[in-house]
């Protein structure tokens, strides 16, 4: 097996053209595990961790409500949550969750979309806040919207030549919440799980669920229903606790948006019923936090 | 690199009643100490084993060409390798090394590979060309019996029948239920792993981590058709064993390839491998019908108990035993009708685990005491304690209980403990679920159960349970300097503290060494049924007295207390070798389990209190407090230890630990998906020790390992009862038993 260890982006990409059978190697909390187990020998693997460039954030994009941080893909979870939680709360809260300490001082939001697991903590967070995965190859850099990352089970949308450089994920304010559900009170793999973002300047929701889908996917019609009931009653500018029939209708349309399976962590069954309750919690969770800041 | 783990042998301070640091202690945390997958040997290669991937099938064929052309590989071995005789077995020797022409679980040893380096030796296993013809497995324990056998005496282990009393006594208030326990798993933290050296006698000397030498040395000469004496093992550094290293596993394996190549040979599996490398704890199905008169006393009891063994016998016969006879939990029962089964099925094969068919029955038996005061209206501590057992009572064997018993006492102790606050402030850690952010206090609801458990203390029905030590006193350096040496082994609890602590107290000397395990001296025995610091304990005390009465000959009759020992040695050496026995037991009869089979009991009991987030099926255990008698703590330290991490694996078995099988196949065989519990599950314990001394044990011990395993799994359960008001009649409790999904 090769171990290829590039010191820039350029070049790391040029080796990724030549080589697209190498795998990219970042925090390796992934990548280690398929090794040790045997369950994967690829001809080279790729390190990315040299790679500067991609070990760190920047906010050109503003770092206002509107604004955008760019963080690199090799960003360890420990980081995201130390120096990024103020801007990108549902971000950070995931991260938070993500196995233990040692898994967040390696792990990065680039390897998560790597691997594409269903079960990956970022992706819902990634999907209700309207993120972008920025890739890149010697051919160019280009901006694949979160909602069009994953294809399948552990299938994304990168091309053999491509890397993700970075994520891109809209700065804001306003609430935004993850959990996650699992037999244990850490380190554990999401049975299910839900995020859920307010985006006030839009008069938006943004919802999506993990763990209960063969990819993380956006419950758009609890999104388009809870956006519209918000919107109807001007609850924007002036919110006021929201109903329980509203909560509940939300909560059914997440479980909705869910296609899950049994398995040994759960039953389908379950899985539904989890989200709908993890949808009604969140939401309340988010809309009393808006509530206080509006008025 | 030495192939023993030097610092279990370096010396710590203090005598009985002290609790120096373990002298390895340091080094486990900080990842330094070295278990025996770190073991090395130049020149050595590497065994790989090739499992099957079906619970029943015949073998029809095995091709080793491609295997052999691996370049690397010194060996591809099947049974027609096995030198000596190709089965073994604890109990009944049923099991073959490496299959014949059936295998019976899903992960038997069909063949073996040895290479230059681990990864080759997978690839050439790989290319070994194995044709099965996949039977239909039996996977069901309640009617394994009349199902096709497995073997050819059929699928009954054994059937141990208790009667006692009037077998149709009749009662005013009677409970029944119906009982599941899933398949634990010990999940010791250091997988299997070996290395064996060919000796030039033609022999072999293996470097291993397991509970119990010699029982190993024993299955393994016969396995490899040599002689005792040219099979030495030397143990390694182990990381855990809770009963999963009794049993063999890459002992023989390892040993075959180094013959067979003439090169030190070392084995390792990975997780993976170890979930179908080692037994598991016997899944249970339990029917319970306990009858009561108005005041909550025990009129009679009958249970009906299944098994499941899995495709071997291993400790199977054993653990019936302690599940009939320990069957009815630590209460005064006049009338009682208890049966329990053993079977053979295709499911992984199941042996010891720490409570050893103690922990199945008690979920039962504490269920259905709760289930009784709940139809009494009563107290369900109040139930127990009206019929808790105490000293002189009769078991449901018929056995006397001659020394502490304070059943009620311990309950006692747990229900006066100030129950903890209720949290108001959210800390997420203080949650069920955790840091995954699943509630903020919505739906979450707190409960309070108890239990108390029963256990025998070392091995029993006659067996011939001993241990052998030795000590050497002498002068070096002018100082008196002890050494002691036995086979006894250190898998993590503690014993290489106790045996020094026991030299320094009993020969009144500082300076004490213990030499590292091995078979060149004794039995030990095995470091199961909590009985080490109890029997070689007891032999490491019995051989510093036989010192004593050496010395008191050279002092001539002079008191030994006030004698300086450098000049009354000089340059003699005193060196004593001890086989110790604890009082001898009975076999039971085989129709009425009648017979005093058991050397002693333990006894723990624990409140649990938890929050169960109602709507997700959540459960944090906040508190788990429990109370045990040690009969006398001989390290207090390592007995408060033994009491936490038992009752964390408790804890696990309630809540989460189980390997989920589906056809004969293991369904979750990682720790991402059989989970034990973390520091967030496990919360701190506050922890009463009693130390009610037993006269008849060496000072008054009560083993400590397991009792606290036993009542610890019902306690938690009969909270989340209480706070969900759910009938729960399995464990562990999954969220959707909570919430019905
Ligand atoms: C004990 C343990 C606990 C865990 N707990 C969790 C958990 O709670 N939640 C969770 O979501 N995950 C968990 N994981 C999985 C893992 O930690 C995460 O998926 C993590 O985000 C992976 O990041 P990494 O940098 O280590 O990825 P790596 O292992 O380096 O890579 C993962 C995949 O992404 C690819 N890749 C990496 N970087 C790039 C890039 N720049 N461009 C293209 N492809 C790339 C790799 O080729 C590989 O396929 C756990 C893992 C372990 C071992």
């Amino acid at each position: 097996m090769d171990f290829l260890r590039p010191d820039t982006l350029a070049e790391a990409l040029a080796l990724k053209a030549q080589r697209p059978d190498a795998v990219p190697i970042a925090g390796g909390t992934d990548v280690m595990v398929e090794l040790n187990f045997d369950h994967r020998r690829p001809a080279a693997l790729l390190d990315l961790t040299r790679i500067a460039e991609l070990r760190s954030w920047d906010s050109a994009g503003g770092n206002g409500d509107g604004g955008t941080v760019r963080i690199g893909s090799g960003v360890p979870y420990t980081r995201i949550i130390d120096e990024l939680g103020d801007r990108l709360p549902g971000l950070a809260m995931a991260s938070r969750t993500v196995g233990s300490p040692q898994i967040r001082n390696r792990g990065t939001v680039g390897g998560n979309l790597g691997a594409a697991s269903p079960a990956g903590d970022t992706h819902p967070v990634l999907l209700a806040g309207d993120a972008t995965v920025e890739a890149a190859s010697t051919r160019g850099t280009r901006l694949i919207p979160a909602t069009e990352f994953y294809l399948g089970v552990k299938r994304h949308a990168l091309e053999p030549d491509e890397l993700i450089t970075a994520v891109h994920v809209p700065v804001t304010r306003a609430p935004q919440q993850f959990a996650k559900v699992g037999t244990r009170n850490a380190m554990v793999i999401a049975v299910c799980s839900f995020a859920v973002a307010l985006h006030p300047a839009r008069q938006r929701v943004g919802a999506a669920v993990g763990s209960a889908a063969p990819t993380p996917r956006r419950a758009s019609a609890a999104e388009e229903f809870l956006s519209a009931e918000l919107t109807s009653a001007n609850q924007w500018e002036s919110p006021k606790p929201l109903l329980d029939s509203v909560k509940r209708r939300f909560g059914e349309l997440v479980a909705e948006a869910a296609n899950p399976i049994d398995d040994v962590r759960g039953s389908a069954a379950y899985r539904k019923h989890a989200l709908s309750v993890l949808a009604r919690r969140t939401l309340d969770w988010a809309w009393r936090d808006y509530s206080e800041k509006v008025t | 690199m030495s192939l023993t783990p030097a610092e279990l042998t370096s010396a710590v301070a203090g005598g009985i009643g002290s609790s120096p640091q373990r002298p390895d202690g340091n080094l486990k945390v900080r990842g330094e100490f070295a278990y025996a997958s770190d073991l090395w040997h130049e020149d050595m290669i590497w065994g790989a084993t090739l499992r099957s991937p079906h619970p029943y099938a015949r073998i029809l064929s095995i091709d080793l060409t491609e295997a052999l052309q691996v370049p690397g590989v010194y060996a591809v071995l099947t049974h027609e390798d096995v030198r000596g005789k190709n089965r073994y077995g604890l109990e009944h020797k049923d099991q073959p090394v490496l299959a014949e022409d059936i295998v019976r679980y899903q992960g038997e040893p069909v063949a073996l590979v040895g290479a230059d380096h681990p990864e080759t030796a997978q690839r050439a296993m790989k290319r070994i060309k194995v044709k099965y013809e996949v039977l239909t497995p039996v996977v069901d324990m309640e009617t394994a019996v009349d199902d096709t056998p497995l073997h050819p005496g059929g699928n009954l282990v054994r059937h141990v029948p208790v009667r006692r009393g009037d077998q149709h006594a009749e009662a005013e208030v009677v409970v029944t239920g119906r009982y599941e326990v899933g398949m634990q798993d010990q999940a010791f933290l250091g997988p299997e792993s070996g290395l064996a050296v060919p000796a030039e006698d033609g022999g072999v000397d293996l470097y291993i981590a397991t509970q119990w030498l010699h029982v190993d040395q024993g299955q393994v000469a016969a396995a490899l058709g040599l002689p005792l004496e040219r099979v030495r093992l030397t143990l390694s550094g182990v990381g855990g064993a809770f009963g999963g290293r009794e049993d063999l596993s890459m002992q023989v394996h390892a040993c075959l390839l180094a013959l067979h190549t003439g090169k030190p040979t070392k084995m390792v599996y990975n997780r993976e491998e170890s979930f179908y490398g080692h037994v598991h704890r016997h899944p249970a199905v339990l029917y319970y019908e306990h009858g009561a008169d108005r005041t909550g006393k025990l009129v009679y009891v009958k249970a009906r108990i299944y098994l499941d063994g899995g495709a071997y016998a291993s400790s199977t016969p054993a653990v019936v035993a302690n599940s009939a006879t320990l069957g009815v939990g630590p209460y005064d029962v006049d009338n009682v009708t208890v049966d329990c089964w053993g079977v053979f099925t295709n499911n992984p094969p199941c042996g010891a685990m720490r409570g050893f068919g103690a922990v199945q029955s008690a979920f039962a038996y504490e269920s259905q005491m709760d289930k009784l005061a709940e139809a009494l209206g009563m107290d369900p501590v109040d139930v127990r304690i009206v019929n808790a057992m105490s000293e002189g009572s009769v078991m449901p064997t018929g056995q006397v209980v001659d020394s502490a018993a304070p059943v009620a006492q311990l309950l006692k102790l747990v229900k006066d403990k100030p129950m903890p606050p209720l949290s108001t402030a959210v800390d997420l850690r203080d949650m069920p679920g955790g840091v995954s952010n699943t509630t903020h206090g919505e739906g979450v609801v707190r409960g309070v159960g108890y239990a108390v458990g029963i256990k025998n203390i070392c091995f029993s029905e006659g067996y011939d349970d001993y241990s052998t030590a030795r000590v050497r006193l002498q002068i070096i350096n002018g100082e008196p300097a002890a050494l002691a040496h036995t086979a006894a082994a250190e898998v993590g609890q503690g014993l290489v503290t106790i045996m020094q602590q026991i030299v320094r107290t009993e020969l009144g000397v500082e300076r004490v060494t213990i030499l590292p395990m091995d078979t060149s001296i004794g039995n030990g025995g095995s470091t199961s049924a909590s009985r080490q610091t109890y029997v070689t304990g007891g032999a490491v005390k019995a051989a510093c007295a036989a010192v004593r009465e050496k010395l008191a000959k050279l002092a001539g009759g002079r008191d030994l207390a006030g004698v300086d020992l450098v000049g009354l040695l000089g340059d003699d050496v005193i060196d004593e070798t001890v086989e110790w026995r604890h009082r001898a037991t009975e076999p039971i009869d085989p129709e009425t389990g009648q017979g005093n089979a058991h050397v002693q009991y333990g006894f723990a009991a624990h409140r649990a209190v938890v929050d169960v987030d109602v709507e997700l099926g959540l459960v944090k255990v906040v508190e788990l407090d429990c109370a045990q008698d040690v009969g006398k703590a001989l390290n207090p330290q390592a007995v408060l230890g033994q009491i936490q991490g038992g009752s964390a694996q408790g804890l696990g078995l309630a809540v989460m630990e189980e390997i989920q099988t589906e056809g004969g196949k293991v369904r979750n065989p990682s720790f991402t998906d059989y989970l034990i519990p973390t520091v967030l599950d496990m919360p701190p314990m506050s922890i009463d020790v009693l130390e009610l001394a037993d006269p008849n044990a060496p000072y008054g011990v009560r083993g400590v390992g397991e009792p606290p395993t036993i009542s610890s799994t019902p306690a938690i359960v009969a909270a989340i009862r209480a706070a969900t008001g759910l009938a729960l009649t399995r464990v562990p409790v999954r969220p959707e038993h909570i919430t019905g999904t």
